[in-house]
Parts: structure tokens; C-alpha cells; sequence
């Protein structure tokens, strides 16, 4: 017993040391702030957009939304049990799929558009295709130990999925089987986030960590901490360079993955609630943030200034997306409606 | 007052942060200087003070905040619906009307946020209460719950039942009118606590998250969990950092660049569909189109990655790769993709057809690659994988990201295509002419407030054109 303790703490030494010099190489090449270097750029004012959509139809919380590749599409998941497609612009809804489970956590519309995917706490990650007369199960992707938080699809044939279990896993849709099984947090996996070129992704989890994983390696690349509470939401900057957090304490962060540090913290006293989504605009300059106080905060990414707020919702604001033409952004809240502004 | 949970690390994370801000505005509204004006209300027989219609409180809402009479109409419901403020005429309706119907505010003493959670115990009390008062005015809902309570705390059961007679004969004392002023707070103190089947429960605070992290940590680190982190950090530590300065320089570059590419931020050409209702834009900007817009031309030119992103941009790329005699990289490019996300049952055959067509010696459509990758990708092809051609399409990529991809920029053919793209017309909504800024996000009726005091009328006009657009774009 004594031997293995002493190994351990052996073992533990030698990790707090290696973390200590990957901070040391991090302080190395921190030359530069963010508000130095965003000091020439003008600043924005305060942006206020107009609410012009409002999406009745679902009769319980909304807990996610995702966006079709085609910016006009969107699928939703509510506790009411169903999945709903939207054509945003008519607001009509084009397809119902009727779920299993109520206890939906998670959505995704994969980028042919052919397929959506949905899970929560049944640990199962549901695909369907909803291209056939009434929609049908593809595929149900069973081997996670918790909930399912958070999927995306890389393509027809491949899902990534992240689960209460600690876990990311990345599916094979034909066999639907499990490709690779990431494993290193040490919390919850709250939400994943696929990179523009596709050959690696992100995680954020109740560890307060985030990580970035390459998908050929299947190993963790790069970790990020700075947090002090679960990180819910992650999102990539559109060059893939660098990565927004949105966490329970309240702040959001963005790391840049190629110096390897956080960045800058965008965080108000008066907010004093926790994030539940963050999502961009097209230019990277926007950070729209849902909170838990019923509000979608504006941030100005490179000033790191609050610069607008969304409210009109009466419950907590438990989603948000920007569709790739960026026409606008979406938030989805507990109160059952989704709501477009620009 | 707020409703707080404890965090990790001790700090205090607002659970319901709107209450303390929905205290603070019914404190404002009864405030004996600038607060509303009161009413007697007539119940009846019996006349309550201190009340005040939904008309009043909108109006009042109006007047103190500068908002409209949508917002103001919103803003009053949710502190009806958080039971800030409740209705005498339908107390079970908790939705503000706006007009003569009569409202009061609730005593501190039933805020949510004072007594929050609600106690079974006080529920049991208070069904108890309505219980003895008139046999049977219990709806039925509400006897279920009080026989389901009547099991769960049996052992107390005396107590309860000793406290609603206690509290019944205490009111008793009381003037009838207050009498009947207590009942009603404490019935919507309780329509809010504990609603009536399908009503909205707007203290459901969802899926409570279990706090496994303190438990899960001390399982996980055992000596297998530090070698995986050690590695997982020898390997981090390994990699090349780039100086913050320059990779901070690229989002501020970035962000400019995409600035005018950016709709929310700039608006777009001809008009954005969601304001305009118009699909034009999303037509001209479909796949494929004859003329592509200005704007998807000159994003080509960003970036490697956006030209091949876009498949008309890559249409043109390769067009210009014919005429260079280099297409077979672009080709080979694309098959390497298709394998990499492809179906993986159709992998062997799909490398087997890249290997002849492009890698074997003599092949059709040759593709340049050092041979220290070659070798490396040869060796790899008998056990083909999803990521067996990753090493190649890299060297091509790069192959054509620094040669082809700057030559193709300054080419005819790109400047042609550039200068006859189309530059749409903004179209004008015809309806409000005094609506300019047609493209850009609407000003905060904040800066309204400074304008107003130069040109009252229009701003009025304009505020109405406003709450017209949105209404008519609700679904």
C-alpha cells in the first residue's frame, strides 16, 4: 500500500511539473494583450437588434436548436418529446418527429441535411432521416454510461457525441458502431464544437476545462483551463484559431489555440447569471451568449465590452445559433418559443 | 432578497437573478412620491384600497422606463407571472390585462424569493386551512395532493391541522376586508408555488445537475489516471506556441476583413430576408448561379479554404487548373476528402482507384508528392484507413495553396470573374418612407429619447412603424 501511494504521489509531481512548464512556455510567448491589440479597431456602439421571428409550437422548455447547412432550415428539441424542423423564413414546420424519450438534451441537423440526431438522459444518440415519407430511425447509438449532452455530424457517416459519462466518442453511422472514444475530462462533457477544416474539435465539461482533440490521433491536444465552474457551451472562432467558452461562473472566455492561453475574459458584474450558449457572427466580432437571467448578451469580441442584449424571453435562454450565412442569430429559451433577430 | 446557490469555490451564483430586479421595480411602483396612484376597488360589497388596474400599470411602466406599449405589456405579465403582483377579479388567470380589470401587489412577506423553496409543510397547512373553511372548496387537484401530503407527513399531521385552525381563527379577528386581502395573496402565493396541473411552472428549474465532480475525482486519480496525464502533457508541452501578438493581430485582421461579410453587423444586399421577406438574396447566393454576388467573389480571395469551400469557387479553380495543366491536384484533393469522410465500407475500392489514378507510376493523372511521402503513403495502402491519403493531400494542398492558388488570383480569369459579379440593389421598403437605415440594426430607443427632443413627431411615427414590423412578422 505504501509503495503504490509513493508511486502515485511520484507520478502526481511529475504531472504538476509538466503543468507548470506548459505555463511557463505560455507566459514565454504572451507578448501581447488583446486590448493592445485591438486598440486601433473602432468600437461598436450599442447594437440593437430586432426581434422578427417568433416560432410557436412547442409545448414544453426548448433545450437545443442547430441549424440547417442551408441557413433557412432548423431543427429544435423540447421536453415536450418532439423534434421540430422549421422553414425559419414561412415559419411553418415542416417535419415532427416524435421521440422515444422526452428528455431531450441535444440536436443536431447534419450538413446534407438528410439526417437530424437527437439524445439526452436515455444516454442514447437517436438518428433519423427525415428525407423519407415520415421520418425514420437510421440509427440508435447506444454505448455511452451517461447523458448525452451535446452532437454534431461531420457528414452522413459520421457523428460526434458528448456525453455525461466524461466522455466524446466519434461514430460510425453505417456499422453504428463507436469509431473512437475520447476520454480525459473529468467532468461531464457539456457541449462540443467541430473545427471550419473538420480535422479536429473541442470539448467543454463540468471539469471547468476545454479541450481540443484531433480526430485522426484521437488524443487530447490541448487543454484550457481558467474557468471556475462547468463550462456549457463552446464554440469555435471562424478562422479555427481560436475558441469561445461560456460557463456557470457567469463568463465567457476565448483561448487561442495556436499560443496555446486564454485571451481575454467577457465578464460584467452586473451579470450574475450563468451562460448556456454562446454563438458568432459571421465576422467573429459578435458573441451572442445566453444566460440564465432570460437574456442574450452582445459581446464585442475584440473589445470585450457588453454592446447589446436580446430579451423578450420569458424563461431562461437555453440556446443559440447563427446560421452560416449569418443572416441573423436564433435563441431558444424555456419559455417554448424560438425567436430570429437581426 | 435573491435566491443564491453556493458555487464551487464559494461564490454566489444568482439561481432566479430577475426576482431581486422584478422587487425593485414593484418597490418603485409603490413609492408614495413617484409610484402609481392608487384606487379603491369595489369587490362586491366590500371595498379593497390600495389597488390599481392593468391600464395603470402599463401606463405607469410606460411613463417610468420609456418603453412601448408592447414592451411594457410584457414586462408588467412576467411580474404577474412570478406573482409580484396579482389579479382580484380571476385570480387564477396570472396574465395582465390591460384595461379596467383590478390588481394588487403581493406583501413582501409571499415574495417568491422570501420564501423559496416552498415548504410541504406550509402547503399542507394551507390546504388544511381551505379545507376546514368550507368543506370541499378544494379543487380536485388539489385534494389529491392533500391526501398524497396527508401520507408523506402523517407524523406531523397534528401539528398541521393545529396551525390551520390556529392561523382560521386568528383571521377571524380581523376586519373583513383584510381578511379577504390575505386570502388572495396567499392563494396566488401558492397558484405560483405549486400550479394547477398544465399550468407553466415558472419555478421549474429543470434537470438538477448532479454535483458528481468532488465525488468522481478522488475515483479517477489513481496511478493510470496520472500516466494518461502525463503524457497527454509531455505531448501538450511539445507543441509550437506562436506569440500572442500575432495571433491576436489575426482575429483583429480577420473581423475587418469580414466586417462588410457580416449581415447582422452590416446588412446585406439586395435586403435580408428575415426584414424584407424577400428570398432574393438567398437566390442570387444559391450554389450555383450563372453570375455569383461581388461579395462571394472577393471572399475567394481571403482564403484558400473559402475558395475551395465555395463549390462555384472551386468549379473556377479547377477551370483554371486546366488550363494551367495541374487539375490532376485539385482532383486528387478531392478524392483524398471523400475517403477521409466517406462511407467506410467503400474505402479499399476508393484507395485502390486514387492509387491507379493518381500515385501508381505511369498513372493517368500523375500527382507530384516528395517521395519520403509517397513511401510513407505506398506502405500505408495496404492497410487502408480513413486517414491512409492524410500526408499526401496535405503536400498537394500546400502544392497548390502557395503556387496555383496566388497565381490563380491575379489571373483573367479571376478578375474577369470579379469585375462582372453582381452588385444587387438594395431594395427599399416601399411601406414607411421616413424608414431609412434600411439595412442596419434599429437605433436603441435609448438614442430615441435625445432625438425626440429635436423632432417629436417622427420619432413617434417612427416608434410605431417599429411595433408594426414586429408584430406583423410573428408567426
Amino acid at each position: 500500500m505504501a509503495a503504490e501511494k509513493a508511486e502515485m504521489d511520484k507520478l502526481k509531481k511529475e504531472c504538476d511539473a509538466l503543468r507548470t512548464q506548459i505555463e511557463a512556455a505560455r507566459k514565454a510567448v504572451n507578448d501581447g494583450s488583446m486590448s493592445a491589440s485591438a486598440g486601433g479597431v473602432a468600437g461598436l456602439g450599442r447594437i440593437q437588434l430586432k426581434l422578427r421571428k417568433n416560432l410557436k409550437g412547442h409545448l414544453a422548455k426548448i433545450y437545443a436548436m442547430h441549424w440547417s447547412a442551408d441557413s433557412r432550415q432548423m431543427v429544435s428539441a423540447s421536453q415536450d418529446g418532439k423534434l421540430l424542423i422549421w422553414d425559419t423564413f414561412t415559419g411553418n414546420k415542416l417535419v415532427a418527429v416524435p421521440l422515444k424519450s422526452a428528455w431531450v438534451m441535444s440536436v443536431a441537423f447534419a450538413p446534407s441535411g438528410n439526417l437530424v440526431a437527437s439524445g439526452g438522459l436515455d444516454n442514447i444518440c437517436t438518428v433519423y432521416n427525415i428525407k423519407a415519407a415520415s421520418p425514420k430511425t437510421l440509427r440508435e447509438l447506444d454505448a455511452h454510461t451517461g447523458y448525452l449532452s451535446c452532437c454534431r455530424f461531420l457528414s452522413d457517416t459520421e457523428i460526434l457525441t458528448a456525453s455525461g459519462d466524461t466522455t466524446c466518442c466519434l461514430w460510425d453511422l453505417e456499422t453504428g458502431k463507436q469509431k473512437t472514444v475520447f476520454t480525459n475530462h473529468i467532468g461531464d462533457c457539456m457541449s462540443l464544437a467541430l473545427s471550419p477544416d473538420m480535422n479536429t474539435f473541442i470539448s467543454g465539461a463540468c471539469d471547468s476545462l476545454a479541450k481540443l482533440w484531433d480526430l485522426r490521433e484521437g488524443a487530447c491536444k490541448q487543454t484550457f483551463s481558467g474557468h471556475t465552474s462547468d463550462i456549457n457551451a463552446i464554440a469555435f472562432f471562424q478562422n479555427g484559431h481560436a475558441i469561445i467558452t461560456g460557463s456557470d461562473d457567469c463568463s465567457c472566455k476565448m483561448y487561442d489555440l495556436r499560443s496555446d492561453q486564454e485571451v481575454i475574459t467577457y465578464q460584467d458584474p452586473s451579470l450574475n447569471a450563468g451562460v448556456t450558449s454562446v454563438a458568432l457572427s459571421n465576422s467573429g466580432r459578435l458573441i451572442f451568449a445566453g444566460y440564465d437571467d432570460f437574456n442574450c448578451h452582445i459581446w464585442d469580441s475584440l473589445k470585450g465590452e457588453k454592446i447589446g442584449v436580446l430579451s423578450g424571453h420569458d424563461n431562461r435562454v437555453s440556446c443559440t445559433g447563427v446560421p452560416n450565412d449569418g443572416m441573423g442569430v436564433c435563441t431558444g429559451s424555456w419559455d417554448s418559443f424560438l425567436k430570429l433577430w437581426n | 432578497m435573491t435566491i443564491s446557490t453556493v458555487g464551487k469555490g464559494d461564490w454566489h451564483r444568482e439561481q432566479m437573478a430577475c426576482f431581486r430586479k422584478m422587487e425593485k421595480v414593484t418597490v418603485a411602483m409603490q413609492d408614495p412620491d413617484m409610484g402609481m396612484k392608487m384606487r379603491n376597488q369595489r369587490l362586491l360589497i366590500t371595498v379593497i384600497p390600495h389597488a390599481m388596474t392593468g391600464r395603470d400599470i402599463i401606463d405607469w411602466l410606460i411613463q417610468k422606463y420609456n418603453i412601448c406599449d408592447e414592451e411594457a405589456l410584457h414586462l408588467g405579465d412576467m411580474l404577474v407571472r412570478y406573482g409580484y403582483i396579482y389579479p382580484l377579479k380571476e385570480p387564477r388567470c396570472l396574465v395582465l390585462q390591460p384595461d379596467e380589470c383590478p390588481y394588487r401587489f403581493q406583501t413582501p412577506y409571499f415574495w417568491t424569493s422570501t420564501r423559496w423553496p416552498a415548504s410541504e409543510l406550509d402547503y399542507a397547512i394551507y390546504l388544511a386551512k381551505k379545507n376546514i373553511r368550507k368543506q370541499g372548496e378544494l379543487m380536485d387537484y388539489e385534494k389529491e395532493r392533500y391526501s398524497v401530503l396527508n401520507k408523506r407527513i402523517n407524523h406531523t399531521w397534528d401539528f398541521v391541522v393545529m396551525q390551520a385552525r390556529e392561523q382560521l381563527r386568528a383571521s377571524k379577528q380581523r376586519r373583513k376586508a383584510d381578511r379577504i386581502v390575505l386570502e388572495c395573496q396567499e392563494q396566488a402565493y401558492w397558484l405560483i408555488n405549486r400550479p394547477p396541473p398544465g399550468a407553466h411552472n415558472v419555478l421549474d428549474m429543470g434537470l438538477e445537475r448532479p454535483n458528481t465532480f468532488s465525488s468522481r475525482v478522488p475515483l479517477n486519480q489513481n496511478s493510470d489516471y496520472y500516466k494518461k496525464e502525463i503524457e497527454t502533457c509531455r505531448r501538450a508541452l511539445g507543441r509550437n506556441r506562436v506569440k500572442s501578438s500575432i495571433c491576436l493581430e489575426g482575429f483583429v485582421k480577420y473581423s475587418e476583413q469580414y466586417q462588410n461579410h457580416d449581415p447582422i453587423m452590416q446588412g446585406c444586399l439586395p435586403s435580408n430576408p428575415w426584414i424584407s421577406d424577400d428570398t432574393a438574396h438567398w437566390t442570387m447566393n444559391a450554389q450555383v448561379v450563372p453570375t455569383p454576388t461581388r461579395l462571394r467573389v472577393e471572399r475567394w480571395s481571403f482564403s484558400f479554404m473559402e475558395l475551395l469551400s465555395d463549390p462555384m469557387g472551386r468549379q473556377e479553380f479547377m477551370t483554371y487548373l486546366e488550363k494551367e495543366f495541374s487539375a490532376e491536384n485539385l482532383c486528387f484533393w478531392q478524392a483524398c476528402e471523400d475517403i477521409k469522410h466517406g462511407e467506410n465500407s467503400k474505402i479499399g475500392e476508393k484507395v485502390e482507384d486514387v492509387y491507379k489514378t493518381f500515385l501508381a507510376p505511369g498513372a493517368v493523372r500523375w500527382v507530384n508528392i516528395d517521395s519520403k511521402t509517397m513511401d510513407k503513403t505506398l506502405e500505408g495502402i495496404k492497410e487502408p484507413h480513413h486517414f491512409v491519403m492524410d500526408d499526401a493531400q496535405m503536400h498537394i494542398y500546400f502544392l497548390m495553396k502557395k503556387d496555383s492558388y496566388p497565381r490563380y488570383l491575379k489571373s483573367d480569369l479571376y478578375k474577369n470573374m470579379l469585375a462582372k459579379a453582381v452588385v444587387p440593389q438594395e431594395t427599399k421598403k416601399s411601406v414607411f418612407p421616413f424608414m431609412r437605415r434600411q439595412r442596419h440594426s434599429s437605433p436603441s430607443p435609448a438614442q430615441a429619447v435625445a432625438v425626440a427632443t429635436e423632432d417629436d413627431g417622427r420619432i413617434k411615427q417612427a416608434g410605431q412603424a417599429g411595433t408594426n414590423s414586429v408584430a406583423g412578422s410573428q408567426v
